[in-house]
């Protein structure tokens, strides 16, 4: 058929792949999957213009097309190159990009705290992938890391801005998914940061979808700050009937407790489409607000990549044992052992806390005891 | 004598005026192009005269007009960059505020060759009293019916607006000036799509430099044919020079392409020597951002030959014993000159200046001059320097934007020929500090390499 759309090939890492015209290199290297996907720290599907700007997805094109086999002098960025017909790139295989691309994720991390152990993104970090894969143990760096003032964005969203890598997801979902943008990129260069210039409070329905586009730990969900680390949570998918939203969204829970809410997410870290195929951005009640295990209809455990930290607590098919000692001495087994007898700390339910779980937080509930 | 062309009647009292413009012979080629040529016609003459882009880039001003993407029924846009910040390039500014109206005749042809409707003056921030000299002069123009409705009878509709930037080196590169023009941050746009193809306001867009423009006058005057007579191969006609730094007379030369970078620094005409009797150290001969030449490279070429003011010759051996024409603006470094303090002079600037949209250039600046800012103190090591020249090279080309590479450049060629001025800074601390490392051996003519 003639109006038939004719379908690219595009050889990546010798490994060859039909797709629409018009798909990225990025997009093309997705739909192989695997090693020979690039990073990308900025670039994000589901946000227009996104993307172009951390640099790490760099690749070599060694063949422009078929019709014109000139290689591009430069390296390109593959989440804002369209594929050609007959495309040969180079990600994993060329030295070039392997090179450049240590020398980005050096740059990310020169004035980065680096304090993933007090870091709630710890662990679901796509700099710490990054890093894993493409970084050094050691930095050459031997000046003091940038600081900036803190900025408070609010009661629900927490900003660290040294953490930032100013990948911009975060302006784009306030245009584009939340309609109403109060904070952006103020100052430039390496002085540039995340502010509201006033402050002023991020209050939006959608406005907590900032947290689950940031690539790192720059922007975090005050309600979850310090309560657990993310793999010792479990993740559960589950839906709510919302007037907002979809309702569709990933509990992070730790026993029956609901510590976190999140969109879903893809094998990408992006947000994924709801059953209805529309982006499963989800609004700030069901993220903030609905902290109740009865709040949600759960459907089951999600799944994680067997690669991810989360999925070190994560069992399929798990059968719980039978009571015994319920059965033997007639008592609750918790009785013979409550941990909150032996110990001062973790006297509170996490999920009852509004806030982040701070000291100030344990000593104020432990003047009210 | 080199002929002039854009600054022959500069110093005419009263030329900043329409009348005394006009009298003088202003708005010929404004007459000739809209009564007598085709649109057509004119890019075809800009592209006979080999005219090349004047911002830097020296890129074939009638090539980029060519590419200009025309659907039926988008409106298309002339933008003029003169967001003039490269350090030691003052040229347009000098073009402007002497006789602004050549800018606005040059722009009127222009306009007409591209069929733009509303052009634009995009000026930096800090030339604010520019900008009130090139609105008197488009006043003038438009009462005398060069601007506006239906110019001199021909059915062509022009009008030229002013748009003063608010300070920020960024907005020169022309994705960023175009977002910068419509009221966004200045951040440079991924490339492609080209601003001839996806511009100002998403529709197709020339960006020029305020010098192009100004030379498309004598191009139509004269035509193309008689313009590329002048100048040396694929470098014609004549070129704006901002000489400044350590010589007997700096200022905004008008050059025709045929004469040597020697008789440039040292004829009585233009710099007249170097200033105080010293000797010639080094010299950045296109603005800031292209690579610094030792004295020795920068009056021969590796090969031996005089080296011209030519946008051919001065990139002669590429980067390794070359540089480039650039935007023009000529710093000339005596003896006395620290290349260590002057090359963190300019790391500072380009730190201050990067937007902060990619990672290497927001990051990689800043530790370069970090670095830089403790060579120069005394406290560098040894591993300094090959960790500079690993930054750079890891910024260099994986940017958005030149920028990247204008800051990279700078550093890679002050190690590349002043190596052994960064290792004494680094090896006499205290010496650094109180005294230059002189000229060394810099000025010394180089064995010519010759293969049999």
């Amino acid at each position: 058929m003639a109006d038939e759309k004719k379908l690219f090939k595009v050889t990546i890492d010798n490994i060859t792949v039909d797709v629409e015209p018009g798909t990225t290199i990025l997009q093309a290297a997705r739909k192989i999957g695997g090693d020979v996907t690039p990073p990308a720290m900025c670039y994000y599907s589901k946000l227009k213009d996104s993307g172009g700007k951390c640099r790490t997805c760099l690749v070599e094109v060694a063949q422009g097309s078929t019709a014109d086999p000139r290689p591009m002098p430069k390296l390109v960025a593959s989440c804002r190159t369209n594929v050609m017909d007959g495309m040969v790139v180079k990600n994993i295989t060329s030295e070039r990009v392997i090179d450049a691309r240590n020398g980005v994720v050096e740059f990310l991390l020169i004035n980065h705290p680096l304090d993933c152990p007090i870091c709630d993104q710890a662990g679901e970090c796509h700099l710490q992938d990054l890093s894993y894969e493409n970084g050094k143990s050691a930095s050459r760096y031997e000046f003091k890391k940038r600081t900036f003032d803190k900025h408070d964005l609010g009661p629900y969203i927490q900003l660290h801005m040294t953490r930032c890598i100013l990948c911009y997801r975060c302006v784009y979902v306030a245009d584009q998914v939340s309609g109403e943008r109060r904070h952006g990129i103020l100052n430039r260069g390496d002085h540039a940061e995340i502010a509201t210039y006033i402050e002023k409070s991020l209050d939006n329905d959608f406005i907590g979808n900032v947290i689950d586009v940031c690539p790192v730990g720059a922007l975090t969900d005050k309600t979850f700050r310090f309560k657990n680390r993310v793999w010792f949570t479990k993740p559960v998918d589950a839906h709510c009937n919302c007037d907002k939203c979809s309702g569709e969204v990933q509990l992070w829970m730790r026993g029956d407790e609901v510590l976190r809410v999140t969109a879903r997410k893809d094998e990408w870290g992006e947000v994924k489409d709801t059953t209805k195929g529309e982006p499963g951005w989800i609004c700030n009640t069901c993220r903030f607000e609905r902290k109740k295990v009865s709040d949600w209809v759960i459907e089951g455990p999600s799944q994680v990549n067997r690669h991810s930290v989360i999925s070190q607590g994560h069992y399929t098919g798990l059968v719980k044992p039978k009571e015994t000692i319920q059965k033997v001495t007639g008592r609750d087994p918790k009785l013979l052992l409550n941990i909150k007898d032996v110990t001062e700390v973790n006297q509170v339910e996490l999920s009852e806390l509004k806030g982040p779980a701070t000291s100030q937080v344990f000593k104020q509930l432990k003047k009210e005891n | 004598m080199g002929r002039k062309l854009l600054l022959e009647k500069a110093h005419v009292e009263g030329i900043r005026h329409y009348d005394v413009y006009r009298r003088e012979g202003g708005y010929r080629s404004v007459e000739k192009a809209l009564k007598t040529m085709s649109p057509d016609q004119v890019t075809e003459e800009v592209k006979k005269s080999g005219l090349r882009g004047r911002g830097g880039a020296g890129f074939p001003a009638g090539m980029k007009w060519s590419f200009l993407a025309k659907p039926e029924g988008v409106p298309r846009y002339l933008v003029v960059n003169a967001d003039e910040s490269e350090p030691g390039t003052f040229k347009d500014r000098y073009l402007m505020e002497f006789i602004p109206h050549l800018l606005i005749e040059g722009m009127i042809c222009a306009s007409y060759a591209l069929g733009s409707n509303r052009s634009y003056i995009y000026i930096r921030g800090e030339y604010w009293w520019v900008k009130e000299i090139l609105e008197q002069a488009i006043q003038e123009a438009r009462n005398a019916g060069m601007l506006g409705k239906n110019i001199l009878g021909s059915g062509f509709d022009c009008d030229i607006f002013v748009h003063p930037g608010a300070g920020a080196y960024i907005c020169g590169e022309e994705t960023a000036l175009l977002e910068s023009l419509e009221g966004k941050r200045g951040n440079p746009r991924l490339k492609p799509p080209f601003p001839a193809v996806k511009g100002l306001w998403g529709c197709p867009t020339v960006v020029n430099n305020v010098e192009t423009i100004s030379a498309v006058v004598p191009i139509v005057n004269d035509g193309g044919d008689e313009y590329a007579k002048l100048g040396t191969g694929k470098s014609t006609g004549t070129k704006l020079i901002s000489a400044c730094g350590n010589i007997n007379k700096p200022g905004v030369y008008e050059i025709e392409m045929n004469i040597s970078v020697e008789e440039f620094i040292y004829s009585d005409e233009y710099c007249g020597g170097i200033a105080n009797g010293k000797r010639l150290k080094a010299c950045i001969p296109g603005g800031s951002s292209v690579p610094i030449l030792p004295a020795n490279l920068l009056l021969k070429t590796a090969k031996g030959d005089a080296r011209m003011m030519t946008y051919e010759s001065l990139s002669d051996g590429g980067f390794a014993t070359g540089t480039m024409m650039g935007s023009g603006g000529f710093i000339v470094m005596d003896e006395d000159q620290c290349v260590v303090k002057h090359t963190y002079t300019l790391a500072r600037f380009y730190r201050h200046e990067s937007c902060g949209q990619c990672s290497p250039c927001r990051e990689g600046t800043g530790w370069m001059e970090k670095i830089l800012l403790n060579i120069e103190n005394g406290k560098g090591k040894m591993s300094d320097i090959d960790l500079l020249w690993d930054i750079q090279r890891k910024i260099e080309g994986n940017t958005i934007c030149p920028l990247g590479d204008a800051a990279a450049w700078p550093v890679a060629a002050a190690i590349r020929h002043f190596r052994d001025e960064f290792e004494w800074h680094v090896t006499n601390p205290s010496d650094a500090l109180s005294r230059n490392y002189g000229l060394a051996n810099y000025a010394k003519p180089l064995e010519v390499v010759t293969t049999a």
